[in-house]
């Protein structure tokens, strides 16, 4: 078996995980059942985070699992879940002038990505992060030095989320 | 270690190193199986299974050495476990006619493989190049994350078994797994800032160091032994157990509440999938522990070569020596002999605790550990705070007033949260509603609830 030369096994890598992770998230779109949706979406999550493990990212990848896949997926799944949607079937019409529209506009828009990222990564083949990359002592004093203001700014936001969703869902406090 | 390790091609080494992790937690699986059948029901005042396994040798076959001829072997049940595998194995498959096909087939699978997947960075041994799988920099939130994971296969067979007692076992374990989480990870907080780093076998040489800024210089820094590190410990006993969904946490499959819970609709190999899961996720967790509180490889917590390096006599230095060595190269035997320790610490407080009301349970997770678990990581930044004024001022008498004075106001924090925790967990907090039913024949209304 000869192999072009061109196709490295980080490029292999590369190639199988970042398809699965496209085939995915075609399916989120794709499948009429919510729950098989979000499932779509989990994978997908999770191929993008072993796409930055290959690219030396751990940090990123670790943090897309605790905050994706870990909380916010499962808080979707819970919700599906509870209202039990079934099949969407009787929601989608056939013939839609909004699918052409839309599909025009989706096609615009990656036709304008890629033209701005296929040229510049035609070359690649060794996808590798430089070391130390996103480690965690980087990110974390980069947090609190160059970042402090937005990153307390953005803390204090979530707590007023917390409080406005405790007052809104608790009858009696 | 050996060089012709490093020689191989990448790949190859970590197939080894994943296989080093895997196998043995395989292995092991029905003997820990056993140990808990056998072990509960000694506590429980029982027998256990005792009996497969017990050979009773021919009396007249040649084949037989003269010496057994007659007489019986036991070994104590042991291959019970197996002869329930096998069981399982033959059992019809039964598939309910209303499950969701595809997702009912993954569950068990997604289930199975954060149990194993969570062991990735866990150092069995202080042997660099073949034992942490990925000896990454972000050792424990890796742990985190990938337990997190767990929800899922929970949470996919409550829903693929449509069934109600599935669905709503599938509801209790995603919400305790995701309460539970906070309080283990403010918890696992605390021990990353008293290292300086989230890497694994970073935790356990920080461990290695001498006590109490080596004021104690003969004992290694376990985390288990510093006031924090003890709270930290608790709470992440806790979690820990929560998070595996044993008892006393077992709520999503609390039989006489939901049948068996998430896997009501599962039977055969499907159900033994399950069921290695949990065990192999108790195993693992306990290996979590061991390393983050307990000294990791480190069979107890003296420094032998600080030992062998001072002691005065002679004899004392050579044991010590022996002891350094003994541990270097029997580490593997010495973490599995911790995991099964605190494996047994699970049986334990199965055999010992009964199951908790759901109100208890998040009462618990968040009015009691994560509260806990935040003022003992203040108390860590002050106490890291204190301990870098000493050494930067060199006045060690302020130093230790001015900590001690910070511990005496987080002791009486911390006392006034328990009161206040007290009071508020004493009679449950129920939220009642109430329903006024109105008839318009009658002029009172009757309240009802």
């Amino acid at each position: 078996m000869n192999l072009p030369e061109w196709i490295t096994p980080n490029l292999g890598v590369f190639m199988v995980i970042g398809g699965v992770a496209a085939l995915a998230a075609v399916g989120v779109v794709v499948f009429n059942n919510a729950v098989r949706s979000a499932l779509c979406l989990v994978v997908s999550f999770f191929m993008l985070a072993f796409l930055y493990f290959s690219l030396g990212a751990e940090m990123i990848g670790i943090l897309q699992i605790v905050v994706y896949t870990g909380a916010i997926m499962v808080l979707f799944l819970f919700v599906i879940m509870l209202l039990n949607l079934g099949s969407l079937g009787s929601v989608i019409e056939k013939k839609d002038p909004k699918f052409i529209i839309g599909g025009a506009m989706g096609l615009a828009i990656l036709l304008m990505v890629g033209s701005q990222v296929i040229v510049p990564l035609a070359s690649v083949n060794q996808p590798k992060a430089p070391e130390g990359f996103g480690a965690p002592q980087t990110v974390g004093y980069s947090l609190f030095s160059t970042y402090l203001y937005p990153f307390e700014i953005a803390s204090v936001l979530l707590l007023v989320g917390i409080v406005g969703s405790i007052l809104l869902a608790k009858r009696r406090l | 270690m050996a060089q012709w390790f490093l020689d191989l091609h990448p790949a190859l080494q970590a197939l080894i190193r994943v296989l080093i992790l895997v196998v043995p937690i395989l292995l092991i699986v029905p003997m820990l199986i056993w140990w808990e059948r056998r072990l509960l029901s000694w506590m429980q005042d029982r027998i256990g299974p005792n009996r497969v396994a017990t050979i009773t040798w021919s009396k007249t076959s040649k084949f037989v050495p003269p010496m057994l001829r007659g007489k019986k072997t036991r070994l104590f049940g042991l291959l019970q476990p197996i002869a329930d595998g096998v069981k399982l194995f033959f059992k019809e498959d039964v598939t309910p006619s209303a499950v969701d096909r595809f997702i009912y087939f993954i569950a068990p699978g997604v289930a199975l493989f954060p149990a194993f997947a969570v062991g990735g960075t866990l150092p069995l041994a202080p042997w660099p190049s073949i034992t942490p799988v990925a000896d990454v920099n972000i050792g424990v939130l890796y742990m985190l994350a990938i337990s997190s994971l767990g929800v899922y296969g929970v949470v996919l067979a409550g829903y693929a078994g449509n069934n109600k007692y599935s669905l709503m076992g599938g509801l209790r374990a995603s919400a305790q797994l995701i309460s539970y989480e906070l309080g283990m990870a403010m918890s696992l907080a605390c021990i990353v800032l008293a290292t300086g780093s989230l890497r694994m076998t970073d935790m356990v040489r920080a461990q290695e160091a001498p006590f109490w800024l080596g004021n104690i210089p003969w004992l290694q820094n376990w985390y288990v032994l510093t006031p924090f590190g003890f709270v930290a410990m608790i709470v992440f006993l806790i979690c820990m157990v929560a998070e595996t969904n044993r008892a006393p946490f077992d709520l999503p499959e609390a039989e006489n509440e939901l049948i068996a819970g998430y896997h009501t609709e599962y039977s055969s190999m499907k159900f033994a999938v399950f069921f290695m899961g949990e065990y192999a996720a108790m195993f693992v967790f306990a290996g979590v522990f061991s390393t983050v509180f307990f000294g990791g490889w480190n069979a107890l917590p003296f420094n032998w070569d600080y030992i062998a390096q001072t002691s005065s006599f002679p004899f004392f230095a050579g044991i010590a020596d022996f002891f350094a060595r003994a541990n270097y190269w029997l580490a593997p035997l010495i973490f599995m002999g911790k995991m099964a320790t605190f494996f047994t610490l699970f049986i334990w407080i199965r055999a010992t605790l009964p199951r908790l009301r759901y109100d208890q349970l998040m009462s618990l997770g968040w009015k009691t550990l994560l509260p806990m678990a935040v003022v003992n990581f203040i108390l860590v930044a002050v106490w890291l705070l204190v301990v870098r004024l000493v050494e930067e001022g060199q006045s060690a008498t302020m130093g230790w007033a001015a900590g001690a004075a910070l511990w005496a106001v987080a002791g009486v924090l911390v006392y006034l949260l328990l009161r206040k925790l007290r009071k508020t967990t004493a009679k449950p907090h129920l939220e009642s509603r109430r329903i006024s039913m109105v008839d318009p024949n009658q002029p009172n209304e009757v309240a009802l609830g």
